[in-house]
């Protein structure tokens, strides 16, 4: 088909070349309306306030007005935290665990590897409700720590500013590590045995041969993942939204939280809301551009 | 390595490993015995079944619950988004790799841009669209608080559409051309050639977007302000919130919510995987 392009085109080439373009129809016609046109119109909105479809035009008020803004402020203060904390976590404990179900004595590999996926399962408001009900305060959880003489008094998960956040990133960690896990699984599937066998040779230790071979090899690997957990953790909603509600007190409250809570809870007031979401946007796309740039470095 | 080193290591991964699998099933038991027992026994931490089954079933079917106009939500938007996702974004992805040229290649690229736009960004001005749409006589018929509103912004994805053009690369070119001197069409070869000799990956396709609509939640929430159109995650969320939550019913409604997934990652595992991390052959 490429070489036939280049000679000058039959009636068969037109003839497919429409049928290429009716069969991309659809789809693309569907992502123009549906993502690009919003986000043309975001931008605009971005520029505009007012309450309900009342909008004018505002400059840059609105991004002043984020600067003011201390609700915002702790939305992207927690944001960033759950961010800055879970994500290494839970892909070093992907890391861990794909790296020991590479060891060629273990058996139930199959089992463990079900086992380990089996939260990807689960819908992300189903699960905040079952490990919600965990963690209550009179929940099976600080029941267990108390029992086993750990805390006298019961952790107030959803009630206390520092444990819901706790909480939050212990939920998403249990959802999401097992996802991770599997790239890795994958990843180390392709690097070659002889490479240890050699390390081995040489007389390197385990940690050794994570940092020197295990580490670089799965170095794109890593990088999509962290890409992609990043870009989740930004868009962090429903998990938070059935948990806390983003309390106490906005304590737990996300940039997609309140990004709702503007539009949806108070008065609408969808420039200001789009502004955020531009905001959200350039963050995302300047930690894609740093990630990668870490991620090829050497 | 010494062997006694070895062994101390395999036994530190097995005690590990053990734990983490506990870990990841544990919420599974505990919904399940939950979906058993009555809302206070749930409450009261019970670790073991009990025969509150039915009747939490029987709470479920109440209308007020809303439970069983969710799940039928559910079920009509998913199955009608994924039928549609399907076909268009698998035509899609067919055009791109089976008639290249510069051109598409441009316009592929440019879709693809889109898996970086993330929902939360483009959720305010598509909500106005719908509004919007509320206010024209036919797409009245789409627009907030209809299943077709759920239904219109999920239906192509990028993710999708890379999904199948990948795929396509390992369809053989030879096998459509020989079906074209036969005297098949294009949507024929698609429809009676590729179509069935590409199963595998349609599967897969299928289970991405079953389970991005079966558990699609902020979208439907904005959109479905009436009950008649909310969905299972909004009524998952509505029955947990509640100050008189019964927790027995909860738990039997988020098993039920769960089993369609379940029952999908245990008999076609490689699938269900290979779909979720969207692992490309």
């Amino acid at each position: 088909m490429r070489e036939k392009s280049k000679i000058a085109k039959g009636p068969l080439e037109k003839k497919l070349n429409r049928t290429g373009w009716m069969f991309v129809s659809g789809a693309s016609a569907l992502i123009i309306v549906f993502t690009f046109y919003p986000v043309v119109d975001a931008l605009r909105l971005a520029f505009m306030s007012g309450k309900g479809n009342q909008l004018s035009f505002a400059g840059m008020g609105n991004f002043q007005r984020m600067l003011q803004d201390e609700t915002l402020k702790k939305a992207f203060f927690n944001t960033f935290l759950y961010l800055i904390i879970q994500v290494p976590i839970m892909l070093i404990l992907g890391l861990i665990i794909a790296s020991m179900l590479q060891n060629k004595d273990l058996r139930f590999k199959g089992l463990f590897r079900t086992a380990i996926f089996l939260p990807c399962i689960t819908s992300s408001v189903a699960y905040a409700l079952v490990l919600k009900t965990i963690f209550a305060n009179e929940g099976l959880f600080n029941t267990l720590l108390t029992k086993c003489g750990l805390i006298s008094e019961p952790i107030l998960w959803l009630n206390d500013a520092f444990w819901s956040k706790m909480l939050i990133i212990i939920v998403i960690t249990w959802r999401w590590t097992g996802y991770n896990a599997m790239f890795y699984i994958a990843g180390l599937q392709n690097i070659e045995p002889s490479i240890y066998e050699a390390a081995d040779l040489d007389g390197a230790g385990s940690l050794q041969k994570m940092r020197y071979i295990t580490a670089p090899l799965l170095r794109p690997v890593i990088l999509f993942t962290s890409i992609t957990s990043t870009i989740g953790t930004l868009q962090l909603f429903d998990e938070v939204k059935n948990i806390t509600n983003g309390g106490p007190a906005n304590a737990t409250i996300t940039i997609s939280g309140y990004i709702y809570n503007v539009c949806f809870s108070y008065v609408s007031e969808f420039g200001y809301a789009s502004a955020i979401a531009l905001v959200v946007v350039i963050i995302i796309a300047i930690l894609s551009a740093l990630q990668m740039r870490v991620g090829d470095k050497e | 390595m010494g062997k006694t080193k070895k062994k101390v290591i395999l036994a530190i991964e097995y005690v590990f490993l053990c734990f983490v699998s506990f870990l990841c099933a544990f919420p599974f038991l505990w919904m399940i015995i939950g979906a058993t027992n009555t809302s206070s026994d749930v409450m009261r931490n019970k670790m073991t079944f009990g025969s509150a089954l039915w009747n939490n079933l029987q709470t479920l079917l109440q209308p007020e619950k809303g439970f069983v106009t969710g799940l039928s939500n559910t079920i009509i938007t998913t199955v009608v988004t994924t039928l549609l996702s399907l076909l268009v974004c698998s035509l899609a992805g067919y055009s791109f790799t089976m008639y290249r040229s510069q051109k598409r290649e441009k316009l592929f690229n440019i879709l693809l841009l889109t898996m970086m736009i993330p929902f939360s960004s483009i959720m305010v001005p598509l909500y106005r669209m719908f509004a919007q749409m509320n206010k024209i006589p036919v797409l009245k018929l789409v627009g907030l608080n209809t299943l077709g509103a759920m239904i219109l912004p999920s239906v192509s994805t990028a993710f999708l559409i890379f999904f199948f053009r990948q795929n396509a690369k390992s369809f053989s070119k030879e096998l459509a051309e020989a079906a074209r001197i036969d005297g098949l069409g294009e949507w024929a070869i698609f429809f009676k050639i590729f179509f069935p000799v590409m199963r595998s990956t349609f599967a897969t396709g299928a289970i991405v977007s079953f389970m991005n609509s079966w558990n699609n939640y902020l979208w439907p929430l904005l959109v479905a302000q009436s009950p008649q159109v909310r969905t299972l995650p909004m009524v998952l969320s509505a029955l947990g919130q509640s100050y008189t939550a019964d927790y027995g019913a909860l738990m039997t409604a988020i098993v039920i919510a769960t089993l369609p997934s379940a029952l999908v990652y245990f008999l076609m595992q490689k699938e269900f995987v290979a779909g979720m991390t969207g692992a490309v052959k």
